[in-house]
């Protein structure tokens, strides 16, 4: 079997779709996926979630690992890795499968960019992440980071801490910390949008503005409707 | 030689060039003898003045406690296991074995990243992508296989309790019981190990000879490499 070596050369099954939304936090992506499952349900198909961080058994590890600050940047990187093979072989590829529309908030490419700008070598990290299947779209919601920044502190008292890439000492103050983290994420995500050709919406756009755009890109790729869902939705 | 360097990517924050303790792994399937080994040869060590620290793969403070859940429920992807093992891994390299050989220390281990790979291989993971995953790893200063023929291990099995779950894979399974996986299974980390002994020179030896006489030998060989010198210029424990 010649293997491929690097992420980007498994494609996805041809029963399903999977859609996946990228940006930093506060970009708004995660609305506008929501409104996407809204939209999808009601016209008919089976919609399956997978949320980054979410694998019950690894996440145990992955919040204390957070919460008593034992991670570094490498074991950031793999503990992540970990929780996405995870749901890839028990959650995303199953459902793929089974003719699901999969919809992921975040994937591969916020441990592209965070992971590289916590100074990991970028081929290493696409390497680590070879076994995931290559999105039938993927879109990347651009944000100004002073917006994200407002929009995040708007909802929550304060910023986590590696959220706020204090793990790096590039700031005492987590805000400025903040600051300087997001940015240089952002610089990442550019790259990757030129090389994954993900689609950029402009996230500083109205909601349903930005909500029309997605469904317009979507359309092209959806399979005909005919039959029952294969799969249900979970709760 | 100038430190210690990665078998591939560069761990962030770790400057290879102030690693100049030496990192000694011994290698080998379970009931080899290894933890018997460890322990004569850090008594050995100990005695020459070296400061000795010792460690073996799955004792991570971050991530053990994780797997050992995982494994109780057999729940995890194997995939995911694999990373789940490299991240468990991965915290021990930067908080027991980088600690110790900044401070000079002969840090020996009980088995290292390439029992990992093995297992991983055998559970059929590509050996390409999971020598990749783990090339962060420190290259040590020597390693010592205890090589065992599977028909040979099998009484030590049997006088050591018997045989685990895991260690015989019946998480795949290989075979009809515990006692048939247990033969393809080591007989296929064995195979591993073997190419991995290959590509990375561990010194290999026969752990079917007594005990006395192995760690005669892995005291020698171990002292030599100590007395040739350390990594740096770093000298300030004086050579024995």
């Amino acid at each position: 079997m010649n293997a491929p070596r690097t992420y980007g050369t498994n494609p996805h099954p041809p029963a399903g779709r999977l859609f996946i939304v990228e940006g930093i936090d506060g970009s708004g992506k995660s609305t506008q996926l929501t409104l996407l499952a809204q939209w999808l349900k009601g016209e008919g198909y089976p919609v399956v979630f997978s949320e980054w961080n979410s694998s019950v058994i690894v996440k145990v590890t992955t919040s204390r690992g957070k919460r008593r600050r034992l991670l570094t940047p490498l074991t950031f990187s793999l503990i992540h890795a970990t929780d996405f093979s995870d749901r890839v072989e028990r959650e995303i590829m199953p459902s793929l499968k089974a003719g699901a529309i999969v919809l992921a908030d975040r994937y591969v490419y916020t441990a592209f960019a965070r992971d590289v700008v916590r100074g990991l070598d970028p081929s290493w990290v696409r390497s680590l992440y070879r076994f995931a299947v290559t999105p039938t779209m993927a879109f990347y919601f651009r944000v100004p980071h002073e917006i994200a920044l407002r929009r995040i502190l708007s909802g929550r008292p304060k910023l986590k801490w590696y959220e706020a890439g204090m793990d790096l000492a590039l700031h005492a103050d987590p805000r400025e910390s903040y600051r300087i983290f997001q940015s240089r994420i952002l610089i990442e995500y550019e790259k990757l949008v030129q090389e994954y050709g993900l689609v950029v919406i402009d996230a500083a756009q109205p909601v349903e503005v930005q909500q029309r755009l997605m469904r317009e890109a979507i359309r092209p790729h959806l399979p005909a409707l005919g039959g029952e869902p294969i799969v249900h939705e979970r709760a | 030689m100038n430190g210690h360097e990665s078998y591939g990517i560069r761990i962030p924050g770790v400057d290879p060039g102030e690693l100049t303790g030496w990192l000694i792994v011994i290698e080998g399937t379970d009931g080899v003898g290894r933890t018997t080994q460890v322990n004569l040869l850090r008594t050995h060590l100990e005695r020459l003045g070296y400061a000795v620290a010792e460690t073996g793969i799955n004792r991570s403070d971050l991530a053990s406690r994780g797997i050992r859940r995982a494994k109780e429920g057999n729940t995890l992807g194997s995939n995911a296991f694999n990373l789940f093992y490299a991240t468990d891994f991965a915290d021990q390299l930067e908080n027991q074995i980088v600690p110790a050989l900044r401070s000079g220390f002969v840090l020996i281990t009980d088995r290292y990243f390439y029992s990992l790979v093995a297992r991983a291989i055998v559970r059929g993971a590509d050996p390409d992508w999971i020598r990749r995953v783990f090339s962060f790893s420190l290259k040590p200063d020597a390693v010592f296989y205890l090589r065992i023929e599977v028909p040979d291990l099998v009484p030590r099995m049997l006088l050591d309790g018997g045989f685990d779950y895991w260690e015989s894979g019946m998480d795949l399974p290989m075979g009809e019981d515990l006692y048939e996986s247990f033969i393809h299974y080591q007989k296929r980390v064995i195979e591993e190990l073997d190419v991995l002994a290959g590509e990375n020179h561990f010194r290999t030896i026969d752990a079917t000879r007594p005990i006395e006489d192995i760690s005669a030998e892995l005291c020698r060989d171990v002292s030599a490499i100590l007395t040739a010198g350390r990594h740096s210029g770093d000298r300030w424990l004086a050579q024995p």
